[in-house]
This record gives C-alpha cells, structure tokens and sequence, in this order.
C-alpha cells in the first residue's frame, strides 16, 4: 500500500470548501459553516425538539457570545476560528481520503497492530463513501444491538440517543439536563449547551442493576455526535450501571473541534462507573492535524452512599483538556478517578479530576499515570476540595509520571482547599523515567525495544488499567504500547 | 562446529573508559566455564557485552556464537538465538507479574524463531513444573518482576526465568551471591539441569563454594579487563587459598 505525501491528509484542510447554497430548509442535511442563532434554530427544528430545549440552546448561545476562551491549562494552539466549523452535519468533503491509500500509512499501521479489518479501516479513517454512524459500524452489530436492546428493555432501562430521549422523555431529560454541568460553567460546556448535535442518554430505575456494559458501540439512531457529543446518565436509587465510551482504533474526524459534555447523576445507592477509551487521531509526527479535544465530564453524587468512578486512558487527539469531576453530595458517597493519559510526537495533554465534598463522611481516591514520550507536555491538573460543613471527609491522591526521552515534560498541579479540620488528605506525586536497566533486562529476555516500552508502560499504568471492564482491557493495553512507538531509539 | 563461542581481543568501553582490554574467550557444546576475579575487574561488562547491552561500546576484537557475528545482533536477537544472561542486579519491572513477564518473553522469542506462541495452558503447566524444582511459589510467580525481592528471591527467580527460556548458553553473573546454603543447592541444581551436549554455560563467581556442586570444566581468571589465567577446577581451589594478586 503506497501513500503519497500528499496523502498525510490533515483534518484542517478536510474541512474544505462546501458550496451547496444555506437552506433553513428542514430537508436539508447540512448547516453552512459558523455560528449564529439561526444555526441553532436549524438544529434544534431538525431534531423537532420542544420549544424549551431551542430556549436553552439560544440562551446558552447569548452567555456563550460573551466568555472568553480559557486560558489557563498548559496548552497551546492557534486561535480557533469558530465561523469556519460546521455545528451541523458536516458535507462530506470531496477532498477527503478516496481510499486507504491515501490514509496517513502511520494510521494504517496502527489499523494494522491492533488487527482491525479493511472495511472497519475506511470507516475509522473516514474514506469517502464508508458509513458515516462509525463506532456503530465498526462493530457490524445490528443483530447484536437489537438483542441486547430487547434484554435492556425487560430490565426497564432507557438507553437512547438524547435526541430520541428529547422526544419520548422530555420531562426526564429536562429534569436533569444542567444539572450537573451548569450551562454557564465553561466556556466549551457553553457552547456544547447551544450546538450539541446528539449523545447518549441512559436511565436505570430503581434497584436495577444494569445487565451488561452499556457501551457506545451498540447505541443505533445516532450519527455525527463526535463533535459536540452531550451525555446524560441517572442512576436511580439502588442502581448500577457501567458505561464504555470510546474505541481503541485511532478515529479521524473531519472536525477538528471536539466539546463534548457528560453529566451523570447518582441517587442513593447508585453506582455509575463510567469507562473511556479516548483515541482520537491525535496529528502526524510533526504535530499537523490532530483533534482538540475540550471535555467537560462531570458527576453528582447526590445521593447518600452513591459512588461515580471515572477510568480513562487517553491516548489520541492533538490537545486533552478533560477533567472528569465528581461533586460529593451525599453523605458517604464515593468518587474515583483512574487515569493513563498518553502523550507522544506534539501531543499536549492537560487532564485531572476535581473532587468536590460536601457531604459528610465522603471519599475520593485520585490514581492518575501521565506517560510523556517525543516532544509532548502532560499535565495533571487536579483540585480537592473540601467544604466547611464536611465532616470526616477523606481523599487519597496518587499522581506518577514517566517520562521517555528527555525533550517531554511532565507536571503536576494539585489545587486542595480544605475548609473542614476533620479532613484527611494524602498527596503522594513520583516522577519517574524508564529506565536503561529496564529496557536492557526486558530485550535480553527477548522483548524488542517497542515491546519493552510497552511493557515497562503498562506496569506504570497497571492501577488504572485493572479498572477498565474486560472488553476494553486487552486492546487499552495494546494500545498503550502502539501509541509510544518510535518513542525510544 | 568447533566452539559455541569465541571471543577474540575483545575490547569494551563504558563511557569512554575502556573496561575490557583485549579478552580471549572459548568455549565449546558441553562446557561448564567458570570466571572469577577481583571486584570491578570487568566480569559484568563482559556479561552484558555478551547479551548486547547496547550502550557498552565495543572498540575491537569479534564474539562469534554459534558460528555467527553476535556483535551485529541486537539484544533481543540474541536472546532468541539462545543466549540468557542471569542478572547480578536484576531489575525491578513494578505492575508487571513474573508470570505475564515470563510469558511474553518466551512468545517473543518463539515469534522470532518462527515458531507457533504458547498458549496460557500450556505455558502455565511449564512454568509450574519450573517453579516447583526451585521451590518457588505460585504466589511469587504473580508477583511484580523483582519487586519486593529479597537478594536470594532475585536469583532463585532468575534461574526460574533461565529455566523456562531453556538457552543454548547461559552467562549467570554472580548467581551464588547472596544465598543461604539451601537456595545454594537448589540453584546449583537448576544450574545442573541445564547442563547437556549441546549446551554450555557460563558461571561468574566470586566463590568456590558453588564450584562445589556444579564442577567446571574450566576456570579463568579475569583481571583488569583480559583472562590472565585459565586452568580446571584445581585453580578455583588455588584462588581461595591464595587469592587473586597471588594467582594473577
Ligand atoms: N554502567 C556503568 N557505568 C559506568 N561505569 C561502569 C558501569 N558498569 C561498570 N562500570 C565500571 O566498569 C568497571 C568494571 O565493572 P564490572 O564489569 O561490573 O566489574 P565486576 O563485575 O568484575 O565486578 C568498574 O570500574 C565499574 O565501575
Ligand atoms: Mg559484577
């Protein structure tokens, strides 16, 4: 398979030049490139949503007229132009990749590692005429997906596209859409509330305990959401449910802007543990292309003795600003966060949690692995706060870094406010390197240099990697592996 | 085929610092070869030349192993070709469990040779087998790699790992230390095992004591980066009672 140069196709210049003449049209398929209200009313009309979800968007949209942009995470990038995005169904591009040969042959190789078929390759790689609703594709699962949505009936859980869930559940939705990500909270939340294309919306009733891993590959009915992604899940009283979000093949999108929100909600007793695998293409060697990711992902534990546990491995995109948080209402609830995040080549990754305790005796335990190879920055950026009406709150915060090669950075910047004296809060923080004794001991057993990195980085990143459910165990680990090659000479 | 290995003035630099200064070397299918010597006077270096530690610098001279250029092989190469180095320090690999370590360096070695991987049953069966002839536990088999090792559990799992990769030349680098008279037996009875025809292997030690149970064919003595001398097992005997200075 020979590529061309050319053919290192950059995801900026996807987003070419779309001629087809702005209809308000609800026929048509597309929105013309930027942003204004009348976008927002095109969207909305084309999910036939009631009026006052099209009122949240437009007042989302006036806030989000008047933020700025953060600036704070250790990141940079050019400014972002956000008239030249299409916030709708983007046209298909006449100059996007015309078959794998055109691919960046670096992505197919990966395609290649991780044992992914030709067809699921085009469609992962975004070649013209492959299916555009990829992660549902990917896993060719119409029959699967009808059987596992028969199963997830007799148990009485929703788990819907939020459009769809905007139709059949308004009341549930707008009961807790915001709730936990307020609209005004940032400015890449803000927008997402004005522009969210589609998502996932997920309700386990009471006392259930969800039958299998929810997990985005079966969800159907719900095209273009990898830009401006939104996700809701409760959990009622007694509940549990484990959701996967993401796939461990490297994902090309023509948009190069990803804000996605999540918010879930637990009620007593309710347990949501919550599983990514974040592999967006994350730009060439030089660092061209590659996407910026701005997530918001936030938690309620509002109920007493809840618990939300976020697991992440983070490996692709250009720019990781993510900090999965999780707010601790109920007395004795519990979050979690478990994170690898990945950075190689020009990847920047600024990414932690914020674990915030109101309620009484409430728990959080913080395992964070930042994993820095090339000439990348990661960052973990995490805040523990405490509040004075807390009492006997506990935090357990343990943040590594291993850096490869000497021209990455690795930093730390843990926030604790604690307000309440009864607090206990553990800080621990390593900064390693792998070692020349590690790879040596590791290739004199036989391992090449790109199977000992692999292996010295999957040891570091084992406490987080034992929280991802089985499905996404064995590929997360691979793809650690894959993502650091060329890292080490 | 004459010998296995044949090391010719062999020169290596750490560094800049030239360690080893023109080192001859041979040894045939069948031999127990034992180096001893004075502290800091190369015999690791050699070790780790021998397995392909790549920032040691060779400046002169040829390894030949099983008559081919070992120098042109990378580590990795030459562990699948047959040769184990047992470590005199052996590295700590933290979240890596002996037994997941083992396993994928044993499937690298076979991918490389072309040979079918092993599968989890199989290998599990092979490395219990191994591990009770050392009287080691499956408890340790899952712990992390060298993590939390005592001296004696570092080598004793080195021999375990030797046992299971089944080389053609086996270079242990100071295995004996560190042993009570117990682990002692039993690595020398691992050591043993491997033994055979076709095989050889090379012990660096400071001691007589292990040359008491697995009986070399021949001694060396290393010093200050070259062999000044070799004999048979009666020059183990010689150093003890008069050490290295004497001897050299
Ligand atoms: N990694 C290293 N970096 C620098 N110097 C080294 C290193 N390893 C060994 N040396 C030096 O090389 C010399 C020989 O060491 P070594 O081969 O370990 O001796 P022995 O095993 O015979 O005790 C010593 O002077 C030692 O300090
Ligand atoms: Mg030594």
């Amino acid at each position: 398979m020979v590529a061309t140069a050319e053919t290192k196709t950059q995801i900026d210049e996807l987003t070419g030049t779309y001629k087809h003449g702005w209809s308000s049209d609800i026929e048509s398929d597309f929105a013309p490139k930027g942003l204004n209200e009348e976008v927002i009313r095109f969207i909305s009309a084309k999910k036939d949503e009631p009026q006052w979800m099209l009122d949240w968007r437009l007042k989302a949209y006036a806030m989000w007229q008047k933020m700025e942009e953060p600036d704070w995470a250790m990141i940079s990038h050019p400014p972002i132009d956000y008239q030249d995005i299409y916030f709708y169904a983007a046209p298909k591009q006449k100059d996007g990749p015309k078959s794998l040969d055109e691919v960046d042959p670096e992505l197919l190789r990966t395609y290649e590692k991780l044992g992914i078929p030709l067809a699921e390759q085009e469609v992962l790689a975004g070649v013209e005429g492959a299916p555009r609703i990829a992660v549902d594709a990917v896993f060719d699962s119409v029959s699967v997906a009808t059987t596992f949505r028969k199963e997830l009936e007799k148990a009485g859980v929703i788990f819907l596209s939020i459009s769809e869930a905007l139709r059949t559940y308004p009341e549930l939705v707008r009961k807790y859409l915001g709730s936990v990500v307020p609209q005004r909270d940032n400015y890449f939340a803000t927008l997402n509330c004005a522009v969210f294309s589609d998502g996932t919306f997920v309700y386990i009733p009471k006392g259930v305990r969800c039958p299998m891993e929810l997990s985005t590959y079966f969800r159907i009915n719900a095209e273009n959401t990898g830009q401006f992604e939104r996700t809701l899940i409760i959990a009622d009283e007694g509940s549990y449910v484990s959701y996967l979000e993401g796939c461990t093949a490297p994902m090309r999108d023509e948009n190069q802007l990803h804000a996605a929100v999540v918010e879930l909600v637990a009620l007593d007793d309710a347990e949501i543990k919550y599983s990514t695998v974040q592999n967006w293409y994350p730009g060439d060697k030089n660092g061209k292309g590659g996407i910026y990711n701005f997530v918001t992902k936030r938690g309620a534990c509002r109920g007493k003795r809840s618990k939300i546990s976020w697991t992440q491995v983070e490996t692709g995109s250009a720019i990781t600003w993510k900090y999965p948080s999780c707010i601790l209402e109920g007395d004795h609830s519990v979050g979690e966060f478990y994170s690898v995040a990945v950075t190689n080549n020009h990847q920047q990754a600024d990414t932690g949690t914020k674990m915030i305790h109101i309620g009484n005796h409430t728990r959080s335990k913080i395992i964070s692995k930042g994993i820095s190879a090339g000439q990348s920055n990661n960052t973990y950026r995490g805040l523990v706060r405490v509040m004075g009406g807390a009492e006997d709150v506990r935090n357990f915060t343990q943040c590594d870094s291993l850096l490869l090669g000497d021209r990455c950075g690795a930093h730390t910047v843990p926030y604790i406010e604690v307000k309440n004296p009864t607090a206990q809060i553990e800080h621990e923080a390593t900064t390693s390197k792998i070692s020349d004794d590690q790879m040596f001991y590791c290739m004199a057993r036989g391992l090449d240099a790109e199977e000992a990195v692999a292996m010295v980085v999957n040891g570091f990143a084992k406490d987080v990697m034992k929280e991802l459910p089985m499905e996404f165990a064995v590929e997360a680990q691979k793809l650690l592996g894959i993502s650091l090659e060329g890292s080490v000479g | 085929m004459t010998h296995l290995l044949n090391i010719e003035n062999l020169h290596v630099a750490i560094q800049g610092e030239e360690i080893l200064k023109g080192l001859n070397l041979k040894i045939k299918a069948g031999e127990v070869h034992a180096i001893m010597g004075p502290n800091g006077a190369g015999k690791s270096t050699l070790a780790s030349t021998l397995a392909g530690r790549e920032s040691f610098e060779v400046l002169e001279g040829t390894v030949r192993y099983q008559d081919e250029d070992l120098l042109a092989l990378d580590a990795h190469e030459r562990a699948a070709k047959g040769i184990f180095l047992g470590f005199q320090y052996p590295t700590e690999i933290p979240g890596v469990s002996n037994l997941n370590f083992l396993r994928t360096a044993l499937n690298a070695q076979r991918r490389q040779r072309g040979e079918a991987e092993m599968d989890g049953g199989t290998f599990m069966k092979l490395a219990r087998e191994k591990a009770q002839n050392l009287g080691i536990s499956i408890e340790m088999l899952k712990r992390f790699v060298n993590v939390g090792f005592s001296g004696g559990e570092k080598k004793r799992n080195e021999m375990m790992q030797m046992a299971v990769l089944n080389p053609t030349l086996a270079i242990l680098d100071e295995t004996d230390s560190g042993l009570d008279i117990d682990a002692l037996k039993v690595v020398s009875d691992g050591i043993n095992a491997l033994r055979s025809a076709d095989k050889a292997i090379l012990l660096i030690t400071h001691y007589q004591r292990l040359l008491d149970y697995v009986t070399p064919d021949h001694v060396h003595v290393l010093a200050d980066g070259k062999i000044v001398r070799s004999g048979g097992p009666e020059l183990a005997h010689e150093l003890e009672e008069k050490g290295y200075q004497a001897v050299a």
